[in-house]
């Protein structure tokens, strides 16, 4: 048994990190595997608990409203503490870059499309563009950033906020092609490249004359998230100095520069915890011995590679991270094949209006209460393999705005039950 | 790919009819293109380069584009390096670099003059392993050659190969050399035998590579045959040369297969030796065993780590205190075996080994010794530098043999294979 571990981690997403790094400090040497580069970067950067239970209103206490959801609710299966426990360990890890421990009320960011979200945590290079704030707003937008229409977002969030909101589209300063990535503009920022070397006037300089002239009474400005990839502090901190005024990030789409700022804080944190990290090739396969896992199988090319561990935690992520598979047969796991509930007629699966509470959204494992997924008896599928983040099911995230909630407190419980079940210690 | 599978119940529209007649049918992979921008932003030529449009480009949008046949190959795919990142970075597991590879083979047949410059300076860098025969028939008189400054602006202003890049070292006697010599395995055993894909690097610069793998794999116990054989293919691909990669893979697999049926598994001590004939190999040729090559073939201290306890064995091992800077290279990285050297040095008594990061060396075999390339290389590999030398070790790692030209160009430090402490760690 060549590659061996006390607890082996599936999934490189926020429940896999979690899972890892709580695995590694109950003392469990850990190893994370993941497909590919994780799904982090496609978030917007924002980590909620919960926006939205039942209603159109968003929630105001996520944590007074948690009692309230349905028994298969991930949430119920771990406990109020744990959600607390979870977020107060990514409190710890992400200090300096993400503000919102000091309460328990939900804050209300702006989004790149002009509307609000409830969230529990956000980048503090968000933190001055909270609705909350009731200070007069600029939104700028590049015409090279074709994601975000600061003008229409403006328009949108004008009409819903107590304060005045305008928006206006800049030239990015420098000379960039006319579909320049974000990373390569955050890069610009960054480095505060030269744009003028005689008058060494710099792109942050630049793009704070560009929009100075825009200002007129706005106590802030925010701008898409791009505002550096390496040291945000200090783009925000020069641009803040130029206006006079505080400056912001509006949360993106992918590629999303909080989201990979994330993921390199959490990168670091597994590596300090002494987790080791593979990525590349996918686990598809496993081997068992009485109701336990002895091995998954990880896809190297065209061939599989046995990796040994006493303990599994499941973090692959639903239909997006392709943790849930579906075909027209019907919806699958598709590393262990474990049970997920669905209905037998698959037009049960959707309602037909798109926005409808739907039915494929909560797809996903049902667990017992230590997070072992279950099979249609309702018996633990193995006695040795845990799940957590968005493989589960009984929730929907996008229209709870629960994801990141309940991978870190799905992930903090699978990681402290396997290193606490291991039959290795 | 669940719905391509669960395609029985329809029959599908056929769109490209042509595709039925032998050409390579890609659209299943630029379909599963949803535009998230990772492999760009993953690019390490798009990071210092604002010119080039990038992977996403490079790949599903211009595969898409070239199925009109008066369309053009746009030539900035000769910029990619083919790092492969963007394969690893795709979430949607779009071919990228095959896609990539079939592009540039295309342009080079139907656009690149085979009188230019570039072409004629192109088909001499991807056929490296042919000239290093001849350079190491005399290695003192090629090593002065090339040292020498005249020749090195000779090759510049004629060739386009950059003067800036110290010519390597042909070493005194090829592996080959000294593995008949030495009267070839000294380990004999039935059941555990491995074949070795030396490459040219090991063969004809670093023969103390070949010569520490051979010296482990015999300490475990395994006998190492070392079949003809020809250069992978790497800096074929990375030039548009397809049909000199075809040539040396067709004699490639048929000398594997051969191995493989002797009860062989192929191992590399290049990881992008090891990458072409897993990954490259059956994307883009058809030839008869190519698969089953593929599934045999290891990197060495990969085939090591899963079949031996040599975890176990580490940690038993003591060599003298050295400290390493270990660069992970993209096509070790694109195998999942970036975190492989450092766990195991991890073990070793006396060995300490930091990892300098995940940026690209920025070298990519041949791209960095074009003279035109040449600065870009560079502006890629500073990260690197930099971290290297913020690390102060007593000397760089990797496995790759140009990634490591690359990291004593830019550092100043001597590099080491981790094949070579191993060596000194297992073997008396």
């Amino acid at each position: 048994m060549a590659i061996e571990d006390d607890v082996l981690v599936i999934g490189g997403g926020l429940a896999g990190a979690t899972a890892a790094i709580v695995a590694a400090r109950g003392g469990a040497r850990t190893r994370l595997v993941t497909h590919k580069e994780n799904t982090l970067r496609n978030a917007s950067g924002l980590v909620d608990v919960l926006g939205y239970h039942g209603s159109d209103e968003p929630i105001v206490e996520p944590f007074e409203a948690i009692p309230d959801l349905p028994d298969e609710h991930p949430y119920r299966t771990v406990g109020v503490d744990a959600v607390r426990e979870s977020l107060a360990l990514f409190d710890e890890l992400t200090e300096g870059l993400y503000e919102g421990g000091h309460t328990d009320v939900n804050a209300l960011s702006p989004t790149y499309g002009g509307r609000i979200k409830p969230t529990s945590r956000y980048p503090t290079s968000a933190a001055a563009g909270l609705a909350s704030r009731a200070e007069d707003t600029l939104l700028v937008g590049f015409e090279v950033v074709t994601g975000f229409d600061a003008p229409l977002a403006a328009e949108r969030l004008d009409a819903s906020v107590p304060f005045d909101v305008r928006g206006v589209t800049v030239r990015f300063p420098g000379e960039f092609r006319a579909d320049a990535r974000v990373t390569r503009l955050a890069k610009a920022l960054d480095a505060d490249e030269l744009l003028d070397r005689e008058n060494r006037t710099g792109t942050r300089e630049a793009l704070a004359d560009l929009v100075a002239e825009h200002l007129g009474d706005a106590e802030r400005v925010g701008f898409p998230a791009l505002l550096g990839d390496h040291d945000p502090g200090a783009v925000r901190e020069t641009l803040e100095a130029e206006l006079g005024v505080p400056v912001f990030e509006v949360p993106m789409g992918p590629p999303s520069l909080p989201g990979m700022r994330l993921e390199d804080r959490l990168e670091e944190a597994l590596d300090a915890e002494g987790v080791r990290v593979e990525s590349g090739n996918p686990a598809v396969d496993y081997t068992e011995d009485e109701g336990r896992i002895t091995s998954v199988s990880i896809d190297r090319g065209r061939r599989e590679t046995p990796y040994h561990a006493d303990q599994v935690v499941l973090a692959t992520g639903g239909l997006v991270g392709k943790g849930i598979d579906s075909d027209r047969e019907g919806i699958s796991e598709p590393v262990f094949d474990c049970h997920v509930p669905q209905p037998e007629e698959r037009y049960e699966w959707f309602h037909d209006h798109v926005f409808d509470d739907q039915p494929f959204a909560r797809f996903g494992m049902d667990t017992d209460d230590s997070l072992r997924p279950l099979d249609s008896e309702g018996e633990p599928e193995f006695s040795n393999l845990r799940a957590a983040g968005a493989v589960l099911g009984g929730y929907d995230l996008a229209r709870e705005k629960s994801g990141s909630g309940v991978s870190l407190a799905t992930g903090l419980v699978a990681g402290r039950n396997a290193s606490e079940d291991l039959t290795t210690q | 790919m669940s719905d391509a599978e669960s395609s029985d119940e329809f029959e599908p529209v056929e769109v490209f009819p042509e595709a039925e007649s032998g050409g390579m049918d890609l659209r299943s992979g630029a379909d599963d293109c949803y535009k998230c921008s990772t492999c760009d932003s993953e690019c390490p030529v798009a990071a210092v380069d604002d010119d080039f449009p990038g992977p996403k480009f490079q790949g599903p949008e211009q595969w898409r584009l070239k199925r009109k046949s008066d369309q053009d190959i746009d030539d900035s795919v000769m910029n990619c390096s083919n790092c492969m990142r963007c394969d690893s970075a795709c979430p949607s597991d779009v071919p990228l670099s095959q896609m990539h590879n079939t592009a540039r083979g295309t342009f080079v047949e139907n656009q690149m003059a085979k009188l230019s410059r570039e072409y004629i300076r192109n088909r001499i860098l991807s056929n490296y392993g042919t000239l290093a025969w001849v350079g190491s028939k005399v290695p003192r008189l090629t090593n002065f050659l090339m040292s020498n400054s005249v020749v090195q602006e000779v090759n510049e202003k004629v060739m386009g190969i950059t003067a800036e890049r110290e010519f390597p070292e042909f070493a005194e006697q090829t592996f080959r050399e000294w593995w008949s010599e030495r009267d070839g395995a000294n380990v004999e055993s039935d059941e555990k035998r491995v074949a070795y894909f030396h490459g040219c690097y090991s063969n004809y610069n670093t023969p103390e590579v070949g010569k520490a793998m051979v010296r482990v794999f015999e300490s475990f116990g395994y006998e190492v045959m070392v079949p003809p054989q020809k250069c992978s293919g790497t800096p074929m691909f990375a030039n548009g040369m397809l049909p000199d990669a075809r040539r040396a893979a067709e004699t490639n697999v048929a000398e594997l297969s051969a191995a493989i049926e002797d009860g062989a598994d192929v191992i590399a001590s290049c990881t992008s030796c090891s990458l072409s004939l897993r990954q490259e190999y059956p994307e883009l040729f058809d030839l008869d065993g190519i698969e089953d090559v593929s599934a045999h073939t290891y990197e060495a201290l990969e085939y090591l780590r899963i079949h031996e306890d040599l975890s176990g064995a580490l940690e038993e091992s003591e060599v003298d205190s050295e400290r390493f800077a270990y660069h992970a290279p993209c096509h070790a990285r694109n195998q999942g075996l970036a975190g492989q050297a450092i766990e195991l040095l991890d073990r070793v008594e006396g060995a300490e080994a930091e990892d300098v990061g995940d940026s690209c060396s920025g070298i990519s075999g041949t791209y960095g010794w074009k003279e035109e390339k040449y600065d870009t290389s560079m502006k890629i590999g500073a990260e690197m530098f930099h971290h290297m030398e913020d690390a102060e070790p007593d000397a760089g790692m990797t496995e790759c043999p140009t990634c490591a030209m690359q990291m004593e160009h830019g550092t100043g430090y001597e590099v080491r294979h981790p094949l070579q402490v191993m060596e000194d760690a297992l073997v008396d």
